[in-house]
């Protein structure tokens, strides 16, 4: 299934949505589209990633740009699928990002 | 950020642009908006470069290096462009094939690049290859961008170090395991909590560059199981992590996973040593495949003989030629590579006494590669022990070339104990020498030149040691005449599995006599896993081929030998809780801190007289606390490997101190080990009896 993807900005949170597959063919738009992301300083990066059926590596790695091109960039998953959870976690990943359930960032942070 | 003037191209081929690379460093790295490819090829005539898109079966461009790109005999070149994540690459190299000068280069073979990151087409364990691919074993980019979080390697002194052996596949593969990835790196990780209780502090994972678990593949006659390189000595790229060891091998993210799993296990204070093999490749000899260096540079990469066969050192077909500068450069990069990116604490080395010979394979008096390894400033806090011995018949153990930095797995100190246990004449005197880090073979080197081990991946299991009297290989498939003869083993009255239940509890004391003699040595103590749960292999000594229970860790025996587990993670304490124990200095046998006492003493069954004769079984070592360093308490133990208990004369504890007893192997549990604050005081302090086959280990509080 090819990648959809939506973003936008509000405040100090970008807000970035993918869904289908963000593998090695797809990952240099997203990519592109973060950079364009940071070039704003967002202090917060919300993936809305329910929808995404597979990451590979270049997806990941895009996660990785993004923290060290922005140093205290919180990045957060909302409802990231069982499979990505388990990539995110063996490859360590897991550790750098927030994965929540809901969108409303503080309400579940504060949860 | 702009590019720089020298990274825009200046060639052009079937719309791949490129222009001349950079020399150094060799293989794949990646540059502003493209990659630089680096070979060198010392008798080419002509190098192609030949990319892949990842899982393709044909390029997508060969492009060959103009001559100009050559500078030396180093063919660079920088293409442009190119989705790091999804390339694949290698070489063909056009030149002269005649076997007799050495040459055996095939321009119709694809080869792999030896400094490649990655290498893909066994991304899965297991999972059969597609033998028709034209370029089996393709390499691939690696990224640097790993979070370490401020890791670093532990430097842990040596000292105190305790070595667990493990095979990443073998240690979790099992149902049994509970872990959601089993066999893998990751499968390792969540058994941390284990490895953290059990107490020891390093593991050494059998090799993990990556291997081809289907080389010398076959069914085995009679069963038709499948019989796999499972223990994974044929080193296919000396750089690359072993993708199917990794759960994420599949999405090519086998380096993630591994630098997850180092940098967890530093968290836990557990040092990382890798068990390389730098003493031959996986192209074997010249019925072997050519899957690199053949195809490169045989010349220069393998010991050859003068009618340009392979020298067979390792026993394995080939020899690398290690001492040969362009590929001494090349284990010095590859160490420093993953000392510096994946922050691993040491090596072993597979035979290294083949690193220690030249060109034409006669064993040198200084050999550079170990001169190298030994002062190189990346390494200088890398533990480097070398296998001091090879399959040409070089046995160096004692005298491996040390340059005082190199410690070795203590051969004649496994020897020794064994036939100590089983209670063979005439060892007592070399038993002394074993306790105290083998001075007599590591003077100048002190204790810690000694990796003192009983029992390793190759050979009996522990408790296997002590169940066999002989090897049982017959499922290798091959007649049982695999596998060592020479065992030093005792099957404790029954050959194989008993349900004699004194049978059993013997062989447990002997498993608990040999975990206390290795934890009561000086030196660095190594155990296999398993050994510390009575893990079976059913008396196969040399299980290099199986990847099933036969080889695997069975989980259940943590609740079916717990007796045994308890006992070892106590004595694991015990050497923990002790530095007497672990001095990095060997003992001087004389009274160097006033203490009035020597540091150490050895007794027989009488007091201040040991009996070295050859009939003698028994010993007793006496230890002064006050010499060590911080201060500790003064330690006795009593072995009696004789088949009747004997009464050991105690020396005086000292005024206001006793004798309590810590460990006494000839009792049940819970009495066979006890916590410090437990530790019965003895009533009579002037006697024990030990019993038969057994050791006793008494504490006197410092005061």
């Amino acid at each position: 299934m090819p990648l959809a993807m939506n973003s936008s900005l509000e405040g100090k949170t970008a807000r970035l949505e993918l869904s289908g597959e963000l593998d090695g063919n797809s990952a240099p738009s997203v990519r592109q589209e973060v950079e364009k992301i940071l070039g704003a300083s967002p202090d917060r990066l919300v993936m809305v990633v329910d929808r995404l059926t597979f990451m590979a590596s270049a997806g990941l790695r895009i996660l990785i740009f993004a923290k060290q091109r922005q140093p205290g960039l919180k990045i957060y998953m909302v409802q990231p699928q069982p499979t990505i959870v388990d990539t995110l976690k063996k490859t360590g990943f897991y550790d750098g990002v927030y994965v929540v359930d809901s969108e409303d960032i503080d309400k579940a942070a504060a949860g | 950020m702009e590019s720089r003037i020298d990274y825009y191209p200046t060639h052009e081929h079937e719309g791949f642009k490129f222009r001349r690379g950079r020399t150094l460093p060799f293989g794949a790295t990646m540059v502003p908006n493209g990659v630089n490819f680096s070979v060198f090829s010392s008798a080419a005539t002509a190098c192609t470069l030949v990319l892949f898109r990842k899982h393709e079966p044909e390029p997508m461009v060969e492009i060959e290096f103009p001559q100009e790109f050559r500078i030396g005999d180093v063919y660079s070149m920088i293409v442009f462009d190119l989705d790091y994540e999804e390339l694949e690459y290698g070489f063909r190299f056009d030149g002269p094939w005649e076997p007799a000068w050495g040459h055996r280069f095939d321009k119709s073979k694809i080869v792999g690049d030896p400094y490649a990151k990655v290498i893909g087409g066994r991304d899965v364990w297991r999972a059969e290859p597609d033998w028709n691919d034209m370029y089996g074993h393709r390499s691939r980019l690696a990224f640097d961008d790993f979070d370490w979080e401020g890791d670093r390697p532990l430097e842990t002194p040596s000292k105190d170090l305790v070595v667990y052996e493990m095979h990443v596949r073998g240690f979790t593969a099992s149902p049994t395991s509970g872990v959601s990835a089993p066999g893998t790196f990751a499968g390792i990780r969540e058994k941390i909590p284990y490895l953290k209780d059990l107490g020891i502090n390093c593991i050494e994972l059998l090799p993990i560059f990556e291997f081809d678990e289907w080389e010398n593949s076959r069914r085995h006659p009679e069963t038709g199981e499948w019989l796999l390189n499972y223990w994974g000595y044929s080193t296919l790229g000396f750089f690359a992590p072993k993708a199917g060891f990794a759960a994420t091998g599949r999405f090519g993210m086998q380096v993630d996973e591994l630098k997850t799993l180092i940098k967890d296990l530093h968290k836990a204070g557990i040092e990382v040593i890798l068990d390389v093999v730098f003493n031959h490749t996986a192209e074997g000899d010249h019925r072997g495949p050519t899957i690199s260096y053949r195809g490169i540079d045989n010349r220069t990469y393998y010991m050859l003989t003068p009618e340009g066969y392979y020298y067979n050192f390792s026993g394995c077909g080939n020899t690398l030629n290690c001492n040969h500068p362009v590929v001494r450069n090349m284990v010095l990069d590859c160490l420093r590579y993953w000392a510096s990116e994946y922050h691993v604490d040491g090596f072993r080395f597979d035979l290294a006494s083949i690193l220690g010979r030249d060109q034409n394979g006669a064993p040198l008096a200084n050999p550079p590669l170990l001169e190298s390894l030994a002062y190189d400033p990346v390494l200088s806090k890398c533990k480097l022990i070398a296998e001091a011995w090879d399959a040409g018949g070089l046995y160096q153990v004692g005298s491996f070339p040390a340059y005082g930095r190199w410690a070795e797995w203590n051969g004649k100190y496994r020897d020794c104990i064994r036939k100590f246990i089983k209670g063979e004449m005439a060892q007592v005197g070399e038993m002394a020498q074993r306790i105290q880090g083998s001075p007599d073979l590591y003077y100048y080197r002190g204790p810690t030149a000694s990796t003192n081990f009983i029992t390793a991946h190759d050979g009996f299991t522990l408790w296997d040691l002590y169940s066999y009297n002989w090897k049982h290989n017959e499922a290798n498939g091959e007649n049982n005449n695999d596998g060592s003869n020479d065992n030093d083993s005792w099957n404790a009255g029954w050959e194989g599995e008993s349900t004699d239940p004194e049978t059993n509890a013997l062989r447990r004391k002997l498993v608990k006599n040999a975990m206390c003699l290795l934890m009561l040595s000086r030196g660095i103590p190594m155990i296999v896993m398993g050994d510390e749960m009575g893990r079976t292999q059913n008396g196969n000594n040399n299980a290099y081929c199986h990847d099933n229970e036969l080889a695997w860790l069975d989980w259940t025996m943590v609740d079916r030998n717990t007796e045994l587990l308890q006992f070892i993670k106590g004595v694991i304490r015990f050497r923990r809780e002790h530095p007497v124990l672990r001095g990095d200095r060997f003992f001087e046998h004389r009274d160097v801190v006033g203490s009035g006492r020597p540091d150490i003493r050895f007794h027989g069954t009488q007091a201040f007289w040991a009996d070295y004769s050859a009939g003698s079984r028994c010993l007793a070592v006496e230890l002064c606390g006050e010499h060590a360093t911080p201060r500790d308490d003064a330690i006795y133990f009593a072995m009696n490997m004789h088949w009747d208990g004997l009464p050991f004369q105690l020396p005086y504890a000292g005024d206001g101190r006793s004798w309590k007893v810590a460990i006494n192997t000839s009792m049940p549990s819970p009495h066979d080990i006890y916590e410090k604050s437990q530790a019965p005081r003895l009533e009579n302090q002037g006697e024990i009896i030990v019993g038969p086959r057994s050791i006793m280990v008494l504490i006197a509080d410092r005061l």
